[in-house]
């Protein structure tokens, strides 16, 4: 249904606002479905402090990972990159990348520089995010995650990529790795397009 | 009654062991001191893991009731009917209630509560100085029966439960702590209502799943059932079924929730 909205919100802009928020204001209405609504504090990769809303205003790409992952992560960072080459350049400055570790205890904010050098990836763009435990789970229901610490330090998760449109509601998301990316990159598109 | 009192000595038990001191943790009124022991999941995530240690924990005696939601929303109006944020709560949160702060003939104050999402219930539990339990510890809690700590290969036990499962729910909910409690002295596990777990649904992943880009692997519990390690328990397959289901802001009226600390 949301899709749906959103499609028709596309086309028909003013028929849109009209029936989607017939009395409130439109930020009122939408934002009961920002992930944006998520408190807490997170740290990036350069140690500095930040929270999910500070990345409201721009298309955001989000998943979750961990940096000691031997098999899954990389692919996951390898489809998010090819997301991000298959928008058309001269747009992609303003998309967003956010990556929220499953493992606080192990992924340092060094460790995550370290792995975004390591996957070359434009670290002006690219957040990786370690927050508390309890924010890492309240995090992974909401993008519709699940994962489990096992006994050998590994961390069994499902791998979800999801486009988050510029006031933090989830816009598109691919379910597992190496998935056909086309819906979510024509969203993205979409969302970029519609500058502010 | 004499269990009861054994449960009791048990926990003063634990906690003067653990403090040298005989009076019962803070905030732990209307709580019950599970003991630590072995846990042996119905999936085991791994054959090092058939077997899991659970350390001692506290458990409600009962289900969060209406009526101490209540209090919890009246006091945090955030998470009232109308005013907490959809994708925390979905669309169905407390919709039996007659009004924000008004439960009404349908939510008697001491039946369970319902139609309360993951987020609301971890809300109300951290609210409370606690938390949700994880899946080890409820199922571990849960698998007592009446008579002894694992009644999980009693037929007469699983026979009461798998008869639940097929009951379909009253409309208004009864009161909770009703009948016998568990060999712990707790109530409700089985009988009344499903319940939230903080860790609901981690179960069906496997460290397999890292490895595997088929989203149907992680979704679809069959599959997982071939590695089940008690392949007669069928309620602990429903519920694990149930939970791998679930959605952090779903509400639904079978679906309530106790907490731990």
């Amino acid at each position: 249904m949301r899709m749906f909205v959103a499609a028709i919100a596309f086309l028909f802009p003013a028929l849109a606002y009209a029936q989607e928020h017939p009395v409130l204001p439109s930020q009122e209405v939408s934002a009961g479905d920002s992930i944006y609504l998520l408190e807490g504090e997170f740290t990036d990769q350069h140690g500095k402090t930040v929270r999910l809303k500070d990345f409201e205003g721009k298309p955001v790409v989000v998943s979750m990972f961990y940096a000691s992952c031997p098999h899954a992560c990389p692919l996951l960072i390898s489809d998010i990159k090819k997301v991000e080459r298959d928008v058309p350049e001269k747009l992609r400055r303003d998309l967003r990348v956010v990556l929220v570790t499953f493992d606080p205890d192990r992924d340092t904010p060094a460790k995550l520089r370290e792995l975004g050098e390591a996957h070359r990836v434009d670290m002006s763009r690219w957040s990786f995010l370690r927050t508390d435990p309890d924010r890492v789970r309240e995090l992974a229901a909401l993008l519709g995650i699940r994962y489990r610490f096992g006994k050998d330090g590994s961390i069994g998760h499902s791998s979800v990529i999801t486009l988050l449109d510029r006031e933090g509601r989830i816009a598109a998301r691919i379910d597992g790795l190496r998935q056909p990316n086309h819906d979510l990159v024509r969203e993205a598109t979409t969302l970029l397009e519609a500058r502010k | 009654m004499r269990r009861l009192d054994l449960t009791i000595l048990t926990a003063l038990l634990g906690v003067s062991l653990l403090g040298g001191r005989a009076v019962a943790e803070e905030g732990t009124e209307g709580m019950v001191l599970v003991p630590a022991g072995v846990h042996e999941p119905l999936y085991p995530p791994s054959p090092e893991e058939a077997r899991i240690a659970v350390a001692a924990f506290h458990l409600d005696r009962t289900p969060v009731t209406n009526a101490e939601f209540l209090a919890f929303v009246r006091e945090n109006p955030k998470w009232r009917r109308g005013s907490a944020a959809e994708i925390f709560v979905g669309s169905g949160y407390l919709s039996h209630w007659s009004g924000p702060l008004e439960l009404g003939e349908l939510a008697p104050e001491n039946a369970p509560v319902v139609r309360v999402s993951w987020f609301a219930a971890r809300a109300y539990c951290h609210w409370k100085g606690k938390r949700l339990p994880t899946e080890n510890e409820w199922e571990y809690a849960a698998a007592a029966s009446a008579t002894a700590p694992d009644g999980k290969r009693d037929p007469a036990f699983v026979a009461t439960l798998l008869q639940w499962y097929a009951r379909p729910s009253p409309k208004v909910l009864p009161p909770v702590g009703q009948g016998t409690p568990n060999y712990w002295g707790i109530h409700d596990l089985h009988g009344l209502i499903w319940e939230w777990v903080d860790d609901f649904g981690s179960t069906m992943v496997t460290p397999d799943s890292r490895e595997d880009g088929d989203p149907d692997v992680l979704q679809f519990c069959g599959a997982a059932a071939i590695n089940a390690g008690d392949k007669g328990d069928y309620a602990g397959f429903m519920r694990y079924a149930f939970r791998s289901s679930l959605n952090g802001s779903y509400s639904i009226g079978t679906l309530g929730f106790r907490c731990a600390k």
